[in-house]
């Protein structure tokens, strides 16, 4: 086998698997333009699905509900999460490594036997009485499954980015005469962000995404993904698919933004330091 | 200068939340795993789960398959992909990427369509005249079903390992009278050990423990363990403390295959060093 051949061979595997990622995505927005609910047959051009899409009352609710889920939760993940980074940076070695191995278990273990075991704790503490006649599950549960689950990426992200800092940099603005609480807020923290942000959007988009742990614990209430699943479950609905086209777009919206947005930042980068070298030679 | 002792009980509100939400509920599940609904001490629920053993074989099966299938389909990709150029693995990677952001439940969905009996494949097939075939609702949906969601999850950490082999490796080995296998069982293979380590580990945890892909292309014929245990939980059969005690074996099942990989993992990086 020649060299050219391999490299025709290399790419048409490499087509074959895209195509074999992509077509299902495809086919789907392609039939929520369909005009009737056949899901084989392409019988004419609508946008009726996305406009009852729009005002289906079940999925927008559950849409708003997992964003200010994911919102809340994620905040509280991020600040939980950066405050324990720091506390555990400065323990022993031994216990740090228990620690990291238990943040590490959510991360690890199956999604569903997270689920089921926060489910355990609730219904427990709702036969001790928390939680009244209405239950603990919906709001509490839910924050609470989210948070938990959330709080190890954070800790896995923070944490690296703390231990390459230079720890004379925290000792230098002491001696510069700030007091402990400014050269963490105006030395330490702002080197922290970049990986403090990276971890809060990490965190949004896996509780945006989560349907295992949230199914459990739930209750009654329904957020994005287990609003899905009840679609799925029920009757044909071509609003299914209309649903699967925007999240494709939007989702792609954001890759391409983010990348844009990286490529711009690394190229200013670039040309700074260009000037930056351009200036020392002229010295 | 953070290691200060006061700067440790900043950790003091996680250590709290991690007891409370991690460390506690599992000790909840063995608790109710080892009793029954009067709070009495029991070993019945773990031998109830005899009588569920096709359904354990099933999930151990399926996933074995799936994984296999996931690494046969990932390896090739994983050392085309990081033989690019640096720009092209860029947006390579964002392609592998994208349907992983995609809601699984929609993209598991999209294959239940596509496989029914007067869905596009049978009628793609009926073009040939032939078919249509029985697709959905059989073991071999839900192990499809397993690869098209988790395949991203293999390519990923086996690519991440193929862009630390250099080139010259490669050439070495061939400039010493290696044919392709040897390159690829002598090479590539154990520099890519714990890439393929992990990589079995998220395809085959997730797989073994799921229940929306064999409820959705499975029909009520491919139980799951995950199956099981919703109905538990959630389903029909409510008993919290078989559920347990099936959650308990299921955590068992996870924790072997972990151990056995990573310890897979080790040696093959000793036989590298």
């Amino acid at each position: 086998m020649n060299k050219k051949q391999s490299v025709i061979l290399q790419r048409t595997y490499i087509i074959l698997i895209f195509c074999f990622m992509y077509l299902p995505i495809a086919v789907m927005i392609a039939f929520s333009f369909n005009e009737s609910k056949s899901r084989s047959n392409f019988t004419g051009f609508t946008l009726d699905w996305y406009k009852s899409l729009f005002h289906n009352e079940m999925i927008l609710s559950a849409l708003g509900l997992s964003l200010v889920l994911a919102l809340v939760s994620s905040v509280l993940a991020t600040v939980l999460g950066t405050l324990a980074t720091i506390g555990i940076n400065s323990m022993s070695r031994r216990t740090q490594l228990i620690v990291n191995n238990i943040s590490y278990v959510p991360v690890v273990n199956p999604e569903i036997i997270t689920g089921v075991s926060l489910m355990l704790l609730f219904v427990m503490a709702q036969n001790f009485g928390l939680g009244g006649d209405g239950g603990l599950f919906g709001w509490p549960t839910l924050i609470i499954a989210h948070i938990t689950f959330n709080v190890p990426y954070v800790i896995f992200n923070v944490g690296p980015k703390l231990r390459q800092l230079d720890p004379s940099l925290y000792n230098a603005a002491l001696d510069l005469g700030c007091t402990p609480r400014q050269a963490f807020f105006k030395v330490i923290l702002p080197q922290l962000s970049p990986a403090i942000l990276s971890a809060f959007l990490i965190c949004l988009t896996y509780s945006i995404d989560d349907f295992m742990i949230s199914y459990f614990n739930s209750g009654t209430m329904q957020t994005l993904p287990i609003a899905i699943y009840s679609m799925t479950r029920k009757k044909v609905s071509p609003e299914i698919n209309a649903l699967s086209a925007v999240m494709f777009c939007v989702i792609l919206a954001i890759i391409l933004i983010s990348n844009a947005a990286d490529s711009r930042a690394y190229r200013k980068n670039q040309t700074a330091i260009r000037k930056a070298m351009q200036e020392e030679g002229e010295r | 200068m953070l290691k200060s002792k006061t700067s440790r009980w900043l950790a003091g509100p996680y250590l709290v939340w991690m007891a409370a939400f991690i460390v506690v509920p599992l000790f909840i599940v063995i608790w109710y795993a080892m009793t029954n609904s009067d709070g009495q001490f029991t070993l019945d629920n773990l031998t109830q789960i005899g009588r569920y053993s096709s359904v354990f074989a099933r999930s151990l099966i399926l996933a074995a398959v799936s994984t296999v299938i996931c690494l046969v389909l990932a390896f090739p990709v994983g050392y085309f992909l990081s033989r690019l150029r640096a720009n092209k693995q860029h947006i390579m990677l964002m392609l592998v990427m994208l349907p992983m952001w995609m809601n699984f439940l929609l993209r598991t969905y999209a294959w239940m369509t596509l496989l029914e009996k007067n869905g596009l494949i049978n009628k793609f097939f009926g073009l040939f005249g032939i078919g249509p075939f029985n697709m959905i609702n059989t073991s071999g949906a839900v192990v499809l079903g397993m690869v098209y969601n988790y395949l991203p999850f293999m390519i990923l950490p086996i690519y991440t390992a193929m862009t630390k082999i250099d080139d010259s490796i490669i050439e070495a080995a061939q400039d010493l009278g290696c044919n392709v296998w040897q390159i690829l069982w002598r090479v590539l293979v154990p520099l890519t050990g714990p890439g393929i380590a992990t990589g079995i580990t998220q395809v085959f945890v997730p797989s073994v423990s799921t229940f929306i892909i064999s409820r959705m292309l499975g029909g009520g014929s491919n139980l799951l363990i995950g199956d099981l245990i919703e109905l538990q939980f959630l389903g029909n059969s409510y008993n919290l403390n078989l559920g347990s005690a099936m959650s308990l074996v299921l955590m068992v099942i996870v924790l072997l295959c972990m151990s056995f990989t990573s310890s897979f993992d080790e040696s093959e990086m000793e036989g590298v060093m």
